[in-house]
């Protein structure tokens, strides 16, 4: 299965912090095919696992497939849906399509009031996410049976191809990780590696990264490489928080990151002519990489990126390339990593 | 009838631009009239004899036309800049539109983690706002749209709760979904049913068939604005969705003819089909340009209540559909006042 078959298959599952199970499922199939034993665990990771020889170095590999989301907080008299939201931008909410995970799931969209009943200057304000509503059409009565208070609620929003390389639609962040992840398994059947492979697509990142928190202790790996997403470069931006998009994956510097094993990251990349981009990340990183390298006595840690824009929104948008290199980049490192650790001492 | 609805809003027709939706209904009402003209502006205007001696001329209108975007500029790093016909600022951000029929782009905001805390309550002005179809340069950009190119929403057309769908552009191709269903049956009066284009800019398509067909009477046939929502007092609620096709009295373009609504009210008691008054007189339509046709014209406004008007994603209750198909037809066969 390829990138944009497998993004295409899973970006409009709905998969929220906590709610991963029916998105876990599907990634347990996909990696069947291509690893020597996959679990689901009670955390709904995903754990896929590929060994060439035991006793060689154990690499870890962690992308996220939860996404962020809303939670029903309200149903009012006449059926409309009230709700709160974290890590969204209230400004993309007006005109969306989502999906209530009730009983059943419920389709609704958030409604947008027409420009003909407003009043001067209406336009110029932000509506609070307070002020919204879901409509589902339906009334209360019909609603109850099937939703409850605090039932998540994700968005609408199949992929679309914009181009031969440019994709965008909802929770690319991170399942483009889960894809390099797909790609990396592959070329590494390719390669001459040691030890023991863990591909985990982990769940609950955006809450914390609980998922790679137990994972990781579980598995306890030698090297723990997060693959996620960073902002891509957009007008609106800042240039120095952004990196380019199409320009290969970014290497994550900074203390959340091993020095030794990120060098040797970025001088795999240089020697096999990988385009890679740097991201310096002066203290949390926002990835799974932050629980995974202070799992039990310390793992040393890479952090690797695809950049992104407009990220947790409906249109998050990447370059198919940056998917590709940055799985070569880490399946070439990973089969840089010799059996007798002395690449691992400062 | 709802398939019909799901090829007539999942086809784009932006103001202006309204090739692809009049190729569309063109094709859907052929086996149903007499015969059919494309104006200057690019009105459809189907013919439909009347079965008795003297019959009266009948002008039906909805506009084919919808809600969308423009592109006035393409930047050196391949972003688009664009201009709207007829949306809120407010519903662009986050959302996917199909440039030229043929290209995908999407209306970014940086994320979240780039903004200060104070940057969500302000709004993003649609002048700063620009739609990335992933190409990186201007050079790539301009190989895949033009100045000029129209863009539309991508809503998909689906059942929603409980007899209820949720489309794009149901304003006003809900009407032109009633005046196709409309021309299949015939009716004493002649009927002249008008496709109009450009109703979002200011009315300007029915203005000139208006003047062609000359009509003793029009009646427009509108999505209109359902405000039953939170936010909206009750009495602003301009129609509630699910009780009926909306009469309206007056809006702020037309002033019914008494004798029309009374017609049209009687129609809908007489054959017990449920119908409600529009209650508020904001919003324009057709009738405004129509009714001042020549020496003047009566006309009337019929509308299905409609949701989110001027959105990506608006909703309507198939019941309100059906009963205005209803409505419509019954007052036809009446023969005209």
């Amino acid at each position: 299965m390829d990138t944009l078959e497998f993004l295409s298959k899973v970006n409009n599952l709905a998969g929220i912090s906590g709610y991963e199970k029916n998105v876990a499922s599907i990634t347990a199939d996909i990696f069947k095919e291509l690893c020597d034993d996959v679990e689901v665990d009670t955390f709904y990771n995903v754990i896929g696992k590929k060994s060439k020889k035991i006793g060689g170095p154990k690499v870890m590999l962690a992308a996220h497939l939860d996404e962020v989301g809303m939670m029903v907080t309200d149903i009012d008299d006449k059926g409309f849906v009230k709700f709160t939201g974290i890590g969204i931008d209230q400004r993309i909410l007006p005109g969306q399509e989502v999906r209530i995970h009730g009983s059943k799931e419920v389709l609704g969209i958030i409604g947008a009031k027409p420009p003909h009943l407003q009043k001067p200057g209406e336009s110029d304000k932000a509506i609070d996410i307070k002020d919204m509503a879901i409509d589902t059409g339906m009334s209360k009565d019909e609603l109850i049976q099937l939703i409850s208070i605090g039932d998540p609620i994700t968005f609408k929003s199949p992929l679309i191809k914009m181009n031969d390389k440019m994709i965008s639609g909802k929770s690319l962040d991170d399942r483009a990780g889960v894809a390099v992840m797909i790609e990396a398994m592959k070329e590494l059947d390719k390669l001459n590696y040691t030890g023991e492979v863990y591909f985990v697509a982990t769940s609950q990142e955006e809450l914390g990264s609980h998922g790679a928190k137990i994972s990781t202790f579980k598995i306890s790996p030698d090297v723990g490489i997060a693959i996620d997403v960073t902002h891509g470069e957009t007008p609106d931006a800042p240039k120095e928080r952004t990196c380019v998009i199409g320009k290969g994956p970014a290497i994550g510097i900074g203390p959340n990151m091993h020095p030794i094993l990120t060098q040797k990251l970025i001088d795999t990349a240089k020697e096999y002519g990988i385009d890679y981009q740097s991201d310096v990340i002066p203290g949390r990183s926002g990835t799974d990489a932050w629980v995974m390298q202070v799992s039990k006595d310390g793992v040393p840690c890479v952090l690797v990126s695809i950049p992104l824009r407009y990220m947790h929104t409906t249109v998050e948008t990447l370059n198919i390339d940056d998917v590709k290199k940055a799985a070569r980049l880490i399946a070439l490192f990973i089969a840089s990593l010799k059996e007798e650790k002395e690449w691992l001492s400062y | 009838m709802v398939e019909l609805l799901k090829r007539l809003t999942e086809t784009d027709g932006v103001s202006g631009n309204e090739n692809k939706i009049r190729e569309l209904i063109k094709e859907e009402i052929t086996p149903y009239v007499d015969n059919i003209h494309i104006d200057n502006m690019g009105n459809l205007i189907a013919f439909k004899k009347g079965t008795k001696e003297h019959p009266k001329k009948i002008m039906l209108d909805a506009h084919m036309d919808e809600v969308g975007l423009i592109i006035t500029y393409i930047c050196d790093n391949g972003m688009l800049k664009f201009g709207t016909i007829g949306i809120d600022q407010r519903v662009l951000l986050s959302k996917r539109v199909l440039i030229g029929g043929k290209v995908f782009g999407v209306i970014g905001v940086k994320a979240i983690h780039l903004q200060e805390k104070s940057e969500r309550e302000n709004v993003i002005k649609q002048e700063n706002m620009y739609i990335d179809i992933g190409a990186s340069s201007k050079e790539e950009a301009e190989k895949l749209v033009k100045l000029g190119d129209y863009a539309a929403f991508t809503t998909e057309f689906e059942e929603i709760g409980n007899g209820k769908i949720k489309a794009k552009a149901l304003d006003d191709r809900a009407g032109c979904g009633v005046l196709i269903e409309t021309l299949k049956e015939s009716y004493p009066d002649d009927i002249y049913a008008c496709f109009a284009v450009q109703e979002e800019v200011g009315l300007r398509g029915a203005m000139t068939a208006s003047y062609k067909i000359n009509p003793d009477i029009g009646i427009a046939i509108e999505g209109t604005t359902c405000s039953d929502v939170p936010g909206a007092d009750e009495h602003m609620y301009s129609t509630v969705m699910g009780i009926g096709p909306a009469i309206s009295i007056i809006d702020r373009s037309s002033y019914s003819s008494k004798e029309i609504v009374s017609a049209l009210i009687d129609t809908a008691k007489s054959c017990n089909i449920p119908y409600q008054i529009k209650r508020t007189m904001t919003g324009g339509n057709d009738a405004g340009i129509i009714q001042l046709a020549h020496e003047g014209v009566r006309t009337g406004v019929v509308s299905v209540p409609v949701r989110y008007i001027h959105s990506p994603v608006s909703m309507m209750d198939i019941k309100d559909y059906e009963n205005t198909i209803k409505l419509i037809k019954e007052f036809l066969r009446k023969g005209v006042l």
